[in-house]
């Protein structure tokens, strides 16, 4: 589709503004609907756009695998983490009270944050691999 | 109240035209973008029952991701359906077995919005007054999500990692066993 100047200007104009919108759905999550979870799917909206227009190898180039595969576990790792940071100041796992013993709804409200970029990280990145893989799995 | 009524009627009338669309249509690109024009008109429904959360997952991910992965599911398998007779009877009886034990099973269930039904008197009433106080997190459905139920979502997440590492290894992996065939 990379001939056709309307799909190239419009996948350039909005693809910036897709992801822009896939972060202010992660990180608003707390505030309206949405999350990591909404947020991540659009993010990778916004790269599957991209791809579409341009042709996978454009999109290899910007999200090459050797960037999305570290990022499909870093997510889920980040999320894991969190649970065992709450473990070692002396909780139950996952108990976000002690990430800030001062203040316990602060702790819950910093980790939810912190669990809801590993979900958008996460998604965004398997979605991702998802395309990639199978839209080159037809490819000699 | 009556508006909401013909909205939710109507809404409805179109999912089940659109769902028989997909079933019978033999192209599976039509038959591919009908489903995402269900699930773009489930994602007003649960708007229409005040659930946005799910309406923004079920426009997203029905509506987008999975139309995407489906077409691109199409370039193996074909534009066309296989002929053979329009309907399988087996597979037809199973799904009205199915479909009546369903619609029996909701005899049971309690009036839609009672307040007085058994998951509304549970630990709902706790997260909806305490939520605010317990996590500074406005929007309760992403508290719980996240922190009342964060083993489930913890898993969730474990499980969409899971699916990207089984394509990996399926897809990626084919493709450099052939490519490695081929030196």
């Amino acid at each position: 589709m990379k001939e056709q100047v309307l799909m190239r200007v419009m996948a350039q104009l909005l693809a910036p503004f897709i992801l822009l919108f896939g972060i202010y759905v992660i990180m608003h999550g707390e505030l309206g609907p949405g999350g990591g979870f909404q947020g991540g799917v659009i993010i990778a909206s916004a790269y599957i756009l991209y791809s579409l227009v341009f042709g996978s190898d454009a999109g290899e180039r910007v999200f090459p695998a050797r960037v999305s595969d570290p990022l499909n576990s870093l997510g889920v790792l980040l999320y894991a983490s969190v649970g065992v940071v709450a473990m070692v100041l002396g909780g139950a796992y996952l108990d976000y009270d002690l990430l800030n013993a001062a203040n316990p709804p602060a702790g819950q409200a910093l980790g939810i944050m912190l669990v809801e970029l590993g979900v958008g990280i996460t998604v965004s990145a398997v979605m991702v691999t998802l395309f990639n893989e199978l839209a080159r799995a037809k490819r000699p | 109240m009556m508006t909401t009524l013909l909205i939710d009627v109507f809404l409805l009338c179109l999912l089940v035209i659109t769902a028989l669309g997909a079933v019978m249509v033999r192209s599976l690109l039509a038959a591919t973008l009908l489903l995402a024009i269900y699930s773009l008109l489930m994602a007003l429904v649960w708007v229409s029952l005040q659930a946005v959360d799910v309406a923004f997952t079920e426009a997203a991910v029905g509506g987008g991701i999975s139309t995407v992965l489906l077409i691109a599911t199409l370039v193996f398998v074909g534009r066309r359906e296989a002929p053979g007779p329009l309907i399988h009877w087996p597979s037809a009886a199973a799904v009205i077995i199915t479909g009546a034990v369903l619609i029996y099973g909701t005899f049971d269930m309690p009036r839609f919005g009672d307040p007085a039904a058994a998951p509304h008197q549970h630990v709902a009433p706790h997260y909806i007054a305490q939520s605010m106080n317990e996590t500074q997190v406005p929007n309760f459905v992403t508290a719980v999500l996240a922190s009342y139920r964060g083993y489930d979502t913890l898993f969730e997440t474990a499980v969409i990692y899971t699916a990207g590492l089984g394509l990996i290894l399926l897809l990626r992996g084919a493709r450099t066993r052939r490519r490695e065939r081929r030196r």
